[in-house]
């Protein structure tokens, strides 16, 4: 879970402990090795944790991509077929595409949500009562959330599609077709997320300082000009972070399908973690399962790299 | 949807000090109470349904009451009901351990927990008070695989918790969370910087040594930090999926999480067992309901950008 993300702070060596009285004779030796022994001690269980379930995988995870591996005896290396054997994939192009369309109706809804919810509690409900109702669904797990929506949206006797139907409405069966699944899986997510992703934003909103509007309203700008020439602007770097996250995010969507659709109907909500997952568990087909989230990966660092780069998330318009 | 429409309106509101209704605000409540009635409302759906019976929801699909109150999905979740009772009751009739998968959750939310926020309280205490070659590099090299995604190391870790033998126990389940994670170090250390060293500084004259340091000046102060991580790593914890998943399919050790799925997946008599699902997400969702209505207020003012410009 994600919740704070905070500007690395300077950090002079210089703040890091007194200088130890020691004999001017070792001194030199000493200031290089500082204090090595202990940070040794203090780093030593986080660094077995660091390398054995962080390093070792990372790199072993991009050994086996270039492998075909079935559990079962050793891996044998093959070289780049996995990649190849992707392009003619159908099924992995199908869930490249799904988890698109998933990631584009995610993230799209839920930010606009997100920010006009942020710019309400901004404006009139600062209450940590309102902020903490609208966190809930982010709080309780994914897979509580899917099913309580997969009860909610049952096409028989769900009540959504009981209010539909009283509206006079054609029922919709909303995990059941194909056309539906994604759209409802998004919709779920962004249910879960609006109001997390709001309290991102709503602290964006509250480290503008006062005085900007100030100006703005003294000379006269409109509401509609203060929103998109000071407000948007000045809060572009935190939006942008958010987005980064939530897309991160968004792109590995697993629990919510599994326990929903399962990927299907057909292949309609097969999305891409999904896919890997079967590859991997249901086909014992490791060396393939992790060429494709070598691929995820890949892709995860492009579209943060890309944001981070053009919508320029690390410069500030306030200074 | 329809609120993407609301931002504009917001904003538009401008601070008038005019006497009459300044409708704009009302129209701006009006908006938030819309979006708290729609986050809080499933929650008391799913209480209505847990406490309907099966044999009645169909009937009374409409209506806001529970249907024929009821509290048998609870008793049949928490294994008080014999099989024929709960097969009567639209239930499976196999017996589902909530109580197990209950203790289960516990133990991996809570150890992962403990051995997280400490293990990697130690590493911050090395990246914020300790001076030694190849700090900042080490450092940068933890956070850099905060990018990576869980999958990416997943099937790898789970191939090696295989190779160990220890699918199906907790230590398998546990070992992938216990010792740091980039957040957790990453976010102690920006509290430890920001400490004030004075204290520290006046001990270790006194010759005080860093374990001392560590265990009785930087813990105690950093308290509440400490105590915020916790509260999320443990919520974190509480709901992870994908790795019990992989690791955790035994009934001993499966966790709530886990044993909801297979639970859905058993549709018995051809429909589900609504009130008994709903029941069992009740139930999962608990403590986390209480946590935060415990500490509520230390959650939502933890969520932020500190530091951002």
């Amino acid at each position: 879970m994600m919740t704070t993300l905070t500007k690395q702070q300077q950090d002079p060596a210089a703040r890091a402990g007194l200088p130890k009285a020691g004999k001017t004779a070792r001194k030199g030796r000493l200031r290089r090795l500082g204090d090595l022994k202990m940070a040794l001690f203090f780093i030593f269980p986080a660094m077995i944790g660091f390398v054995l379930f962080y390093l070792v995988p990372t790199i072993r995870g991009v050994y086996l991509s270039f492998t075909e591996y079935s559990i079962l005896g050793d891996p044998t290396w093959i070289g780049i077929k996995n990649y190849t054997a992707m392009l003619g994939d159908e099924l992995f192009w199908n869930a490249m595409g799904v988890t698109v369309q998933y990631v584009g109706l995610n993230i799209g809804f839920q930010t606009l949500i997100a920010l006009g919810l942020a710019l309400l509690m901004h404006r009139v409900a600062k209450s940590t009562f309102i902020r903490g109702a609208l966190l809930l669904p982010f709080l309780v797990a994914n897979v509580i959330v899917a099913l309580l929506w997969f009860w909610m949206l049952d096409y028989q006797i769900g009540i959504v599609n009981e209010i539909i139907n009283w509206m006079g409405l054609p029922r919709i069966a909303f995990f059941g077709s194909e056309q539906w699944a994604i759209p409802t899986i998004a919709a779920v997510n962004v249910w879960r997320h609006m109001g997390y992703t709001a309290l991102l934003l709503f602290a964006g909103l509250q480290s503008i300082p006062n005085h900007v509007y100030e100006v703005a309203s003294l000379d006269g700008a409109s509401p509609t000009r203060t929103f998109w020439s000071i407000t948007m602007p000045l809060l572009r770097p935190v939006l942008v972070l958010v987005l980064v996250v939530t897309v991160i995010g968004s792109f590995q969507v697993f629990d919510t399908v599994a326990v929903t659709t399962g990927g299907g109907p057909i292949n309609a909500s097969r999305v891409i973690q999904m896919y890997i997952y079967q590859k991997a568990f249901g086909e014992s087909d490791f060396g393939y399962a992790s060429a494709l989230s070598v691929i995820l990966f890949l892709i995860l660092a492009l579209v943060a790299f890309v944001q981070m780069k053009f919508l320029k998330g690390n410069e500030s318009d306030l200074d | 949807m329809s609120t993407s429409t609301l931002t504009r309106k917001s904003v538009n509101k401008v601070p008038v000090n005019k006497k009459p209704v300044n409708w704009r605000r009302v129209g701006a409540w009006a908006l938030v109470a819309v979006a708290v009635a729609v986050t809080v409302a499933p929650f008391l759906w799913m209480l209505r349904t847990a406490l309907s019976t099966n044999a009645s929801l169909a009937s009374n699909a409409g209506n806001l009451l529970p249907a024929d109150f009821n509290l048998g999905a609870f008793k049949r979740v928490l294994g008080m009901q014999s099989p024929e009772e709960a097969i009567a009751e639209g239930g499976s009739g196999a017996a589902i351990n909530f109580w197990l998968y209950l203790r289960n959750s516990i133990i991996f939310a809570s150890v992962t927990t403990a051995g997280q926020v400490f293990f990697s309280a130690m590493a911050a205490y090395a990246f914020s008070r300790l001076r030694w070659p190849g700090r900042n590099a080490v450092f940068g090299l933890f956070l850099a695989t905060m990018m990576v995604p869980p999958i990416f190391t997943a099937l790898p870790n789970f191939l090696m918790i295989k190779n160990l033998g220890l699918l199906n126990t907790f230590a398998g389940m546990t070992l992938p969370f216990l010792f740091m994670t980039p957040f957790a170090i990453f976010f102690l250390r920006q509290f430890f910087l920001s400490m004030s060293r004075e204290v520290e500084e006046a001990a270790m004259l006194d010759g005080a040594k860093h374990l001392r340091i560590f265990f009785q000046i930087v813990l105690p102060n950093a308290a509440a930090p400490l105590a915020t991580l916790a509260l999320l790593t443990f919520i974190g914890q509480w709901n992870e999926y994908f790795w019990p998943l992989l690791v955790g399919q035994d009934e001993n050790v499966r966790v709530l999480t886990v044993g909801l799925g297979v639970f859905k997946s058993q549709s018995p008599q051809g429909a589900p067992d609504w009130t008994g699902l709903m029941a069992a997400t009740l139930v999962a969702a608990l403590p986390v309901l209480l946590l935060f209505i415990a500490f509520g207020k230390k959650v939502v003012n933890s969520i932020g950008f500190s530091g951002i410009k």
